[in-house]
């Protein structure tokens, strides 16, 4: 098999030379965001570290860590380090609480995303001459847009077809002959159930690839994929607050992780209790700085993904640390449908209804293969009434005030007081079903 | 002379009718009317008893959700027609009707109509006019 990349020479980059490009990146980086972002310097002022003190990539342990939470207190540009007229760009995602978590790019940061993502597809075989079904949802979230600018850089021709209406999908992967596949792994289920539906049989079609990321999936569901789908299914990785999708991509030949884009974005893992640094190979939390950002650079990112590095080399080529497939989380967040969702969304939305008790529980399971979300909420005496109507026109202004924080369709169940299970410590505010 | 009815939420669950109903005669209260309102979800059952406080504490005691409303009781004779005529009074009054059962007292001469309108007091008031009978509670529960 012949292996393409899209910027050979770092990609095959021996790692001493990769390492100094990314000690001399991060040395610009600390010394810019402590110079133009208040927040940053303060942290580092109270950590007793100033740029000066990052000689090696290892000081970058020395670094405080940034969390959600930073981005919420900065809310919405406090954390960006060039004025606005400078940001050509926004996008956001679920914050813990009422308000999302807003990301921006400058005319140079869509195009080190553009150059990222373009290398990603390449990673997975995609060339210039693909026709590529980005079926990512386009808007704030950053899949849809972030996977177009790169097929665009690719060459490669872009069918922005964002989700929902599989149907039509389907159609137009007839029509158009669409060769590589972009959506979330459950979506791409959800199309060949419709396939089927439709009695059209992958075989038929052209597809040839597909690069699925924004929520967890496992090694089986890579294989249902494939069978039902006749393609090869690849790991995509990329989080909103780091670039957006592109991070990292699975090449063709390693079954063990997914390169990520190390002269952009520089990874560690972590204990999740401790902080401290775990050493390669080991499990634990997937942490990064990004070394070229500009407008929304980010410096020890704790992404709470569950991941391990192997530094080993690949049979690709490629020098880069590949990360393996994310097992889980350090916080209680969910994915559903590729949408982050934290119970603490959940709970603001409750707590904001007059007589509703906060006490709830979020079940996710998936029917068919697609994610469902079940919000029960307990009926206290405040909320309750003697008329039907009453009741299903609150079940609906919850259902209704979910939808427009979260973006997440789910079904509110009221059910009777305590049956939601009380426990000592913390309350168990979900149950996932979903066997990923 | 409005009439006090308890309400319990219901997740439709098997038994929970048959608890609630239980719990009710173990403390030696008397049902005189009920009615099960359901969805596909959950259920609102609707009771009229003899001892009304003490049915709400019990109730709640065991962790069900109670409420209290006042509903308006018409007697009419068990007659064709004698549903038919309330409601037409009400409707020319202009007044909603949220839900209704009904039940035949144990002479079986008269039926009892348990309402709930949107507007309780301007019900009560037409119906008086026209004539009907309006039940209290204690007369309920002693026929």
């Amino acid at each position: 098999m012949s292996v393409h990349y899209w910027d050979e020479e770092i990609e095959t980059l021996p790692r001493v030379g990769l390492e100094s490009i990314q000690l001399r990146r991060l040395q610009h980086l600390v010394a810019r965001v402590y110079k133009t972002v208040a927040p940053y310097r303060k942290k580092m002022e109270e950590a007793g570290i100033r740029p000066e003190d990052i000689k090696g990539l290892a000081d970058l342990a020395k670094l405080p860590f940034t969390v959600k939470d930073d981005l919420r207190d900065n809310y919405p540009f406090g954390l960006f380090t060039v004025p606005l007229e400078e940001v050509v760009r926004v996008h956001a995602s679920s914050g813990t609480t009422g308000k999302p978590t807003v990301v921006g790019y400058t005319a140079k940061d869509i195009e080190t995303w553009a150059n990222v993502m373009a290398r990603a597809l390449c990673c997975a075989g995609a060339t210039k001459g693909d026709m590529i079904h980005n079926a990512y949802g386009y808007g704030l979230f950053t899949g849809g847009l972030g996977a177009h600018y790169g097929i665009e850089k690719l060459g490669a021709t872009a069918i922005p077809a964002s989700g929902g209406n599989s149907k039509r999908q389907i159609t137009i992967m007839r029509d158009f002959g669409s060769t590589v596949l972009l959506s979330t792994p459950s979506y791409a289920l959800n199309l060949a159930d419709a396939m089927d539906a439709m009695k059209i049989d992958p075989k038929s079609l052209s597809l040839r690839v597909g690069i699925f990321g924004a929520e967890p999936w496992s090694e089986s569901m890579r294989e249902e994929v494939e069978r039902k789908l006749n393609l090869k299914a690849t790991d995509i990785y990329g989080l909103s607050e780091v670039m957006g999708p592109g991070v990292a991509q699975e090449c063709l030949v390693t079954d063990r992780g997914m390169h990520i884009c190390e002269d952009h974005f520089l990874p560690e893992i972590i204990d999740p209790e401790t902080g401290e640094v775990l050493p390669p190979g080991e499990k634990g939390e997937l942490v990064f700085t990004t070394l070229t950002k500009e407008a929304f650079p980010i410096i020890r990112y704790r992404t709470k993904d569950i991941s391990r590095l192997y530094y080993e080399p690949c049979g690709c080529g490629r020098t880069m640390v590949r990360m393996e497939k994310v097992t889980g989380r350090t916080d209680d967040m969910l994915i559903i449908r590729g949408v982050n969702v934290f119970p603490s969304q959940v709970e603001h939305v409750l707590v904001g209804i007059e007589g509703v008790e906060p006490h709830y529980v979020i079940i996710v399971e998936r029917e068919g293969n697609l994610d469902t979300m079940q919000v029960q909420v307990e009926v206290s005496e405040g909320l309750f009434s003697d008329e039907i109507r009453v009741l299903e026109n609150l079940t609906k202004y919850i259902q209704k005030e979910i939808k427009d924080l979260l973006g997440v369709t789910c079904k509110v169940k009221l059910v009777e007081p305590k049956t939601i299970q009380r426990s000592e410590g913390k309350a168990q505010r979900v149950i996932d079903k979903r066997k990923i | 002379m409005l009439v006090e009815q308890i309400a319990v939420f219901l997740e439709n669950k098997s038994g929970r009718l048959a608890e609630i109903t239980a719990i009710l005669a173990e403390n030696a209260i008397n049902i005189r009317a009920l009615s099960v309102a359901d969805t596909a979800d959950f259920g609102i059952l609707r009771l009229i008893v003899d001892k009304v406080e003490q049915a709400k504490a019990v109730l709640r005691e065991n962790g069900f959700t109670v409420g209290k409303t006042q509903v308006l009781a018409v007697e009419v004779e068990d007659k064709t027609g004698g549903l038919a005529r309330v409601l037409k009074c009400i409707k020319d009054a202009g007044i909603n009707v949220e839900y209704m059962y009904a039940f035949v007292n144990k002479t079986g001469e008269n039926a009892v109509l348990i309402f709930r309108f949107e507007k309780m007091e301007e019900a009560m008031a037409t119906l008086l006019k026209e004539g009907f009978t309006i039940l209290s509670r204690e007369q309920i529960c002693s026929l």
